[in-house]
């Protein structure tokens, strides 16, 4: 009899003492994040949609060497590369690439392609809101990925005219 | 008597219930609350009790052994991320061991420190997901997020290392895959010394609450030469008496340096497997510390030039490493003909990976000796005889992640 008691006692301490936890709980300050209402966390590091950078004078960094496209373990970089000319200049170096795309159904976000690139031309962004309902739309192409021109820079081609 | 070369599910229950006709086949999965993902139990119930249960798995073949066939050594390093979810990098880790056998590699005391403090923190997120989860087939609501507000924490610091909360691929072949980022003693040391704390909240919640004692209490239990017999490792085989773990036997990455003990109890049921998780937590706690104190000064990853990408400010400034760079980009690295065994403890138990070369930049054979596997071999034993609800508190106890299991 007595042990069935000393049961009862045990459960009920051991229930109220599991509910004093909820109770502190109530008072310390919430950990929850409010998004999509409020902005989300990243670190520093955080590799999001590929972000193609320029130098200073708004010339594309890429320089077409396909290192990008060697190192993906996905397989989901595609250039094509063209000669810069007097008349035309893209790029910093002698080549440009003329395509540039990355399919983002196929990519695992590794960060791969940014330890080979030898001109820290393609870098990650802190983009991640790319899903879609179309998968064509998720095959980016290079204007979408390049970094905005600096300011006083103007586009090569406007150069050429 | 069943016939053996029957292997279906669905034929092994239709010549069964053609038998035995008083028994009600039910289909647990594959999609179901308490399977962590995609595995169906076909349970064979005769009223309450289980009479048989049959996984059967493969719905989340990815034939990930075959698709390193396809890569270059270090790109395969993605791949052990995608195995197991919750332990990415134990995986990392266990591929990279093997592989640097193969290449004779040297790997500097600081990376392999390194090493084990992510590791140990891997196996605190794995637990944590193993205990919210646990509860909650059991009927625990709230442990559940307790528990993923402490995982939040540690994927921010995986995230802080890496650049990704899950699929880190921090740790590399020859080292680490970046120098650590500013500031991570303070991440990891504010993290762990709030830790042993929140350990205290779950044990309020959970260890002597009524309700979760008689849902877990003598339920599942397997004889330890059972367990034995069919491959079983890591925390479940240690709750049924066994001392057996990979960081002791045969230490890797430096292991034998830290001190700390390896909780084990004998009764052998879900009670006893959550008693050594929560004591395994606190052991892991102390690893981190210790870690956090000694970790020594020097390198973060080996002295290989024909292995790893050289210094990006050298490969920018001088010729050599230039040509260095695009090679090893392009090409991979050889890695010497042989194989290599390599096991380590991961959360769930013995992983290990099995690499065979024939001397060129891609693996020719790699085999992954996966602990969730095993594990699961161990369910109709743990179930047959026993009441149907309790397949859920079993279930749940061995802790298996069906990517591991199907790979």
């Amino acid at each position: 009899m007595s042990s069935k008691v000393s049961e009862v006692i045990d459960s009920a301490a051991a229930i109220a003492k599991g509910l004093g936890v909820t109770l502190k709980e109530f008072f310390s300050p919430t950990v929850t994040e409010d998004y999509p209402d409020g902005p989300p966390r990243f670190q520093e590091r955080y590799r999001g949609v590929h972000v193609l950078t320029r130098d200073e004078n708004g010339l594309e960094k890429c320089v077409a060497c396909f290192l990008c496209a060697a190192a993906c373990p996905a397989r989901c970089i595609y250039i094509e590369a063209a000669e810069n000319t007097a008349e035309l200049r893209i790029s910093g170096g002698e080549r440009y690439a003329s395509v540039y795309n990355i399919d983002y159904n196929r990519c695992i976000f590794c960060g791969y392609c940014v330890e080979a690139c030898p001109t820290d031309a393609i870098t990650h962004g802190h983009g991640f809101e790319i899903a879609s309902f179309d998968t064509s739309t998720l095959i980016y192409r290079k204007e979408r990925m390049l970094a905005p021109l600096p300011d006083g820079a103007k586009l090569a081609v406007a150069v050429a005219e | 008597m069943s016939d053996p070369s029957i292997t279906d599910p669905a034929a092994i229950v239709e010549a069964s219930a053609s038998a035995h006709p008083r028994r009600m086949t039910l289909n647990m999965g594959p999609q179901h609350p308490s399977t962590h993902g995609v595995l169906r139990v076909v349970v064979e119930l005769e009223g309450e009790t289980v009479r048989r249960a049959i996984p059967d798995i493969g719905f989340l073949h990815t034939g990930i052994e075959k698709q390193f066939e396809a890569l270059d050594y270090q790109q395969g390093v993605t791949l052990t991320d995608r195995v197991d979810y919750l332990a990415n990098l134990s995986n990392n880790l266990c591929y990279a061991l093997a592989v640097e056998k193969l290449l004779g590699l040297e790997i500097p005391p600081r990376a392999q420190w390194m090493r084990v403090l992510l590791v140990e923190l891997t196996r605190l997120n794995s637990h944590l997901v193993w205990l919210g989860t646990q509860a909650l087939d059991i009927g625990a609501m709230s442990v559940f997020l307790y528990c993923f507000r402490e995982r939040e924490d540690l994927l921010r610091i995986f995230e802080m290392f890496s650049g990704q909360r899950m699929m880190t691929s921090y740790i590399r072949i020859g080292g680490l895959a970046l120098e650590p980022p500013r500031g991570w003693q303070e991440a990891v040391s504010r993290f762990i010394k709030a830790f042993p704390s929140n350990v205290d909240q779950y044990e309020d919640l959970l260890t002597k609450n009524p309700i979760w004692l008689r849902r877990t209490r003598g339920v599942g239990h397997v004889p330890l030469d059972v367990l034995v017999d069919l491959g079983v490792t890591g925390p479940v085989l240690r709750a049924c008496g066994l001392n057996w773990d990979i960081r002791k036997t045969e230490p890797y990455s430096s292991y034998e340096k830290f001190d700390f003990e390896v909780p084990t109890r004998t009764e052998g049921d879900v009670y006893a497997r959550y008693q050594v998780r929560l004591a395994e937590m606190r052991q892991s706690a102390r690893i981190v510390e210790q870690a956090l104190a000694g970790m020594p000064e020097g390198a973060w990853r080996a002295d290989a030039p024909h292995v790893l990408l050289p210094d990006r400010e050298k490969m920018k400034t001088q010729m050599e490493a230039l040509i260095y760079h695009f090679k090893i980009v392009t090409e991979g690295f050889g890695v010497p003909a042989g194989e290599y065994y390599q096991a380590i403890e991961s959360p769930r138990g013995e992983l290990a990976y099995y690499v065979v070369s024939d001397g060129t930049a891609k693996p020719y054979r790699v085999f992954m000796r996966t602990p969730s596997f095993g594990n699961l071999q161990a369910l109709p034993a743990m179930t047959e005889g026993r009441l149907v609800a309790d397949t859920i508190a079993s279930m749940g106890s061995l802790d298996f992640v069906l990517g591991d299991v199907d790979r």
